[in-house]
């Protein structure tokens, strides 16, 4: 008998996530406080909740439209008119995707063929460059600082440009970060994606929990839509993470493309969760409101409270997540990570996880109760006390 | 200050974070504000000078600690007085201890009392012996608590789940 043939060679060559080792260890330990955390703390709304039972109640349960349901791609049609007056047919310009993490692998697909190279600024999301390589695609980090607020310029990405550069991926407000981008350096990016024939690839999944000046949203920037495809969803405003609704925005003839591959992969997005969202959308947003304003509240908390100990920490303008250096310390992210976890069991993620520009910084959310930030500072405290004694 | 008072608790978030935990200490709010301790303790003194803030009480499932309770719901029809209207009723109903809310209410009946005690009888008597004897009171609905749902906010119902993986992306 024949030895069973090799997996994909792509496939394998790709690295289990960062993040998957903590999880087993603190998975496995009590009285862990996690700061790793990347969803909201809060459940979803009732009113959504109610909603959705009620669909079931009523017997819909079947397929929808490999789009999504029409009432609901209108109703993001006017949301996002309303927020940042741009403006997407529901009809042809709006897909209802499996979160954003579909969205963004199908939106990969269609633009990527082998060798492609994409520019995605670092430190970011653990599922960017993995699903670029799986499209085919060729990932291209471009380093951003503390010192530059984690921040993207048209220069940094310049500098990594060649004739193989297809697509600029952003994910701002950013996870790991919280870093936001102001409209002026967004603009600048758009124009150098224009001299270019670049595609923009923009996941603003976190784009409600700005705190800080306004989100700028990449297509409302003139000369962007064409070349822009949006990604959103209702996860994190709406703490709605288990749901997996998200959607896509962009000019149909992509669309089109990104359409037939949803099709044949996915079909569409589940009903129930399409139902909800519709709900979140008419009903939800003084819950929003309230929720944005608890997570702003422990934003001051946990970042002052880093300060304090003596791990310096930008304050981030926006998603739930705080970033401050440790290199204070001398340990390197990894090391911290593992320690604080088994001396002092605080659950976090070293900031190598999202690129080794993350190098030195660790990611915390504040998707928690104020009164677990606290306890985790307080232990976090008692950690690097220990260490500068020893 | 002017502004926190008359813009009301949705745009004052002192006022939110100690409706939800009248326990959070002025350097906790001032962390979460982002304002000064010394600022915080003023504006809350100044609240508790002016009555915006009441008191500060636990919520507590009496239920649970043991304690027997029994709540009706009595609404009350009452001929209001010249001059002072239904004010002057309601204020005799409200100073009962056994009183917890009195409200005036349009619908069927004009006042909406809440009242406690710790057995049937004793609710009854209150019922029959103070409230319908008040001069004016032409007659009362009372409506017995069977069981408590929500009460300030707090839900009285099994714990919902959220559990959340410890570390995700």
């Amino acid at each position: 008998m024949m030895p069973l043939k090799p997996i994909s060679k792509i496939a394998s060559a790709i690295p289990v996530s960062g993040i998957r080792r903590f999880f087993d260890i603190a998975a496995s330990m009590q009285d862990v406080i996690s700061l790793g955390v990347g969803e909201p703390d809060f459940v979803t709304p009732w009113s959504i909740r109610e909603a959705a039972i009620y669909s079931l109640e009523r017997g819909h349960t079947s397929y929808t439209s490999n789009w999504g349901l029409i009432e609901l791609r209108r109703a993001i049609s006017e949301h996002l008119e309303q927020l940042y007056q741009v403006s997407y047919r529901p009809e042809d310009q709006v897909l209802i995707t499996v979160g954003v993490s579909e969205g963004l692998d199908i939106a990969l697909r269609t633009i990527l063929d082998a060798g492609d190279e994409v520019l995605v600024p670092e430190p970011c999301y653990v599922s960017y460059k993995p699903c670029i390589s799986l499209a085919g695609g060729v990932p291209v980090a471009v380093e951003t600082t503390a010192e530059e607020g984690f921040r993207i310029t048209a220069q940094k990405l310049e500098a990594h440009l060649t004739s193989r550069t297809k697509a600029i991926l952003l994910g701002y407000p950013s996870n790991p970060t919280g870093a936001t981008m102001p409209r002026a350096l967004m603009e600048d990016i758009v124009r150098f994606a224009e001299r270019n024939g670049l595609y923009i690839l923009s996941d603003e999944i976190y784009d409600r929990l700005t705190y800080e000046g306004e989100h700028t949203c990449v297509p409302s920037i003139e000369g962007a839509f064409e070349r822009t495809i949006l990604f959103n969803g209702f996860s994190k405003a709406y703490a709605m993470t288990g749901w997996r609704i998200g959607y896509i925005c962009a000019p149909s003839e992509l669309l089109a493309t990104m359409m037939k591959i949803h099709s044949y992969t996915m079909l569409c997005a589940p009903i129930t969760g399409q139902k909800a969202a519709l709900e979140a959308l008419k009903s939800s947003e003084p819950q929003v409101q309230d929720m944005i304003e608890q997570y702003s509240q422990r934003r001051r908390v946990i970042v002052n409270g880093f300060n304090q100990i003596g791990l310096q920490c930008h304050m981030p303008a926006g998603a739930f997540y705080a970033f401050p250096s440790i290199a204070s310390t001398g340990l390197s992210s990894e090391e911290f990570a593992e320690r604080l976890l088994f001396e002092q069991r605080v659950a976090l993620v070293p900031g190598t996880a999202f690129g080794a520009g993350g190098a030195g910084h660790i990611r915390c959310s504040y998707a928690t109760s104020i009164e677990k930030i606290e306890a985790a500072l307080e232990r976090i405290k008692c950690f690097v006390e220990q260490l500068k004694v020893t | 200050m002017n502004n926190e008072l008359t813009n009301g608790a949705k745009h004052c978030p002192i006022l939110t974070i100690l409706s939800r935990d009248g326990r959070a200490s002025a350097e906790s709010i001032a962390a979460q504000t982002g304002r000064e301790v010394e600022a915080v303790k003023a504006s809350i003194a100044k609240y508790e000078e002016d009555g915006v803030i009441k008191r500060y009480n636990a919520v507590i499932d009496w239920e649970k600690a043991g304690y027997d309770k029994v709540t009706a719901f009595i609404d009350v029809k009452v001929v209001p007085a010249r001059d002072v209207g239904f004010d002057a009723i309601a204020g005799r109903i409200a100073r009962f201890p056994e009183v917890r809310s009195v409200w005036l209410v349009s619908g069927g009946s004009d006042l909406r009392v809440v009242v406690e005690s710790t057995n049937l009888r004793q609710l009854a008597n209150f019922v029959a012996e103070k409230l319908s004897t008040i001069n004016g009171v032409t007659g009362t609905v009372t409506h017995f608590q069977l069981r408590r749902y929500k009460e300030d906010e707090v839900l009285y119902l099994e714990a919902e789940g959220n559990e959340r993986l410890v570390i995700t992306p």
